[in-house]
C-alpha cells in the first residue's frame, strides 16, 4: 500500500467509526433525545405526580373549553390516546382546535396541568383558499409527528 | 478517462484564472435569482392559511439552513481530499468555505428564532433540530479558530481537515433530527417524499432562493479561495504577475477616467 492509500483507509475508517459510534450512542439514548412525551406514554405508563415534563399532541376538535380569565381546558391526543389538559396563561397565536402543541407541566389527578404552551405547526404551506379545499388541512393535522417515547425506547 | 483537466484545475494559477472567469457570472446569476426570490416571496406569494405573513421567513431561513449543511459537507470533503492527496487547492477551498458556512448557519439560527417567537411562542427551545444546528455553528467556529491557531498553513489545514471530518457525523443528525425524534421543529417541507407540502406559487420563489443562495455561496467561496491562494503562494512568480497585471489594469482605468 502506498502512503496515499493508507491515508485514504485512515480517513474512511475515521468516518465509518464515528458513524457507528453515533448510531450506537443515539440508539441507546433515543428516549433522551425526544423533546416531549405523548398522551399514549402518560396513559400507558404511570408518571409520578409533580414530575415536570413536556407533553405533545393535537388539540382535539370540539374539546376546547374557555373558563374564567385566561383559563382553558382541552383534550390533547396523539394517534391513539388522549389526555385532559388545563392551562392558565397566554396561548400562542396558532393555538386552536386541531393544532399541534407542546405543553410543559405536571400530572395532577389524571389531568395535565400546564404552565407553558408552545405551538407545533406542521410543514405544509398553502394559501387559505387551497387549504379549504383540502381535507388534511382545515384544522385537521397529522398525528404522525407525535411519536411515543416509551415505544421508541424499545 | 482523461484526467488532465482535473490536474490542471488543481494547480493554483490555473484555478485562480478559472475562478476569475467564473465568479462574476455566478455573482450576477445569484443576484438576479435572489432578487426574484425575495420579491416573489415577500410580495407575490400568497399568505399562508395558518401562519399568515409570518411564514415568509421561510424564504431566508430554508436557503440559509440548506447551505449551512451543504457547505459543511463541502468543507469536510475538501478536508478529506487535502488529507489524502495533500492538495493545496483543497486546503484553500476547505478554509474558504468555513466562514461562509458559519455565516449562513448563524443566519439560519437567527431567522429561525425570529420565526419561532411569533409562531411557536418561544425564541429558543432545546429540541434536537435546534441543538444540532447550534452544534454545527460551533463546529464551523472551531475550524476557523483552529486554523487561526497555527503558524504553518499546511499543519493548520491538516488539523482543520480532521476536525471537519469528525464533525461530519453531525450533518445527518441535523437533517434527520425531526424524523428520528420528537421535536418542536416541524418536518422537512422540500425534501419530503410524496405530495409537495408547499403550494406551487409559494414554492417557486423558494426554489429560486435556494438556487440563488447556493450560487452566492459558490461565488463567495471562489473569491475566498482566490484570496487564500494569493496569500499562500505569495512570492511565487504567478502571483507577482497576477498582481502586476491587476495594478496595470487599475492604472489603465485611471488614465481613461
Amino acid at each position: 500500500m502506498t502512503k496515499r492509500q493508507k491515508r485514504m483507509v485512515a480517513v474512511a475508517a475515521l468516518v465509518a467509526g464515528l458513524a457507528l459510534a453515533a448510531v450506537f450512542g443515539f440508539t441507546a439514548f433515543r428516549k433522551n433525545m425526544m423533546y416531549f412525551y405523548t398522551p399514549t406514554d402518560i396513559v400507558e405508563h404511570k408518571v409520578a405526580e409533580h414530575a415536570r415534563l413536556r407533553l405533545g399532541g393535537l388539540v382535539t376538535v370540539g374539546s376546547l373549553k374557555r373558563g374564567e380569565g385566561l383559563n382553558v381546558e382541552f383534550t390533547l391526543a396523539d394517534c391513539e390516546k388522549s389526555l385532559p389538559v388545563r392551562y392558565d396563561g397566554i396561548l400562542p397565536d396558532l393555538f386552536r382546535e386541531g393544532q399541534g402543541i407542546v405543553a410543559t407541566g405536571q400530572m395532577k389527578d389524571g389531568t395535565f396541568v400546564a404552565d407553558e404552551v408552545l405551538a407545533k405547526h406542521d410543514e405544509n404551506y398553502m394559501p387559505p383558499d387551497l387549504a379549504k379545499s383540502l381535507v388534511t388541512a382545515d384544522g385537521k393535522h397529522s398525528c404522525a409527528p407525535f411519536k411515543s417515547v416509551m415505544r421508541a425506547a424499545g | 478517462m482523461n484526467w488532465t483537466w482535473f490536474h490542471r484545475l488543481g494547480s493554483p494559477p490555473s484555478f485562480y484564472r478559472f475562478a476569475e472567469r467564473l465568479a462574476p457570472w455566478l455573482g450576477v446569476a445569484a443576484l438576479l435569482l435572489l432578487a426574484y426570490a425575495w420579491y416573489g416571496g415577500l410580495v407575490l406569494a400568497p399568505a399562508d392559511y395558518q401562519q399568515k405573513d409570518a411564514f415568509r421567513v421561510i424564504y431566508v431561513h430554508v436557503p440559509a439552513a440548506a447551505v449551512s449543511l451543504s457547505l459543511y459537507v463541502l468543507m469536510a470533503v475538501a478536508g478529506a481530499v487535502a488529507l489524502i492527496w495533500r492538495m493545496k487547492l483543497a486546503e484553500c477551498v476547505m478554509i474558504a468555505s468555513a466562514p461562509v458556512g458559519a455565516s449562513f448557519t448563524a443566519l439560519a439560527l437567527l431567522t429561525g428564532m425570529l420565526w419561532g417567537k411569533p409562531m411557536w411562542g418561544a425564541y429558543w427551545v432545546w429540541d434536537a433540530r435546534l441543538t444540532s444546528e447550534l452544534v454545527l455553528l460551533f463546529l464551523y467556529l472551531g475550524v476557523i479558530g483552529l486554523h487561526a491557531a497555527f503558524e504553518d498553513a499546511r499543519a493548520a489545514a491538516r488539523a482543520c481537515a480532521l476536525l471537519a471530518i469528525v464533525g461530519l457525523v453531525n450533518v445527518p443528525i441535523v437533517h434527520f433530527s425531526v424524523e428520528w425524534w420528537n421535536s418542536l421543529h416541524q418536518g422537512s417541507t422540500i425534501l419530503k417524499f410524496g405530495k409537495p407540502a408547499i403550494s406551487a406559487d409559494m414554492a417557486r420563489p423558494l426554489y429560486a432562493g435556494l438556487l440563488g443562495t447556493y450560487l452566492l455561496c459558490a461565488y463567495a467561496i471562489l473569491r475566498r479561495t482566490q484570496n487564500e491562494l494569493l496569500l499562500r503562494e505569495r512570492g511565487t512568480r504567478w502571483v507577482r504577475e497576477q498582481l502586476a497585471a491587476a495594478a496595470g489594469n487599475r492604472d489603465g482605468g485611471a488614465h481613461v477616467s
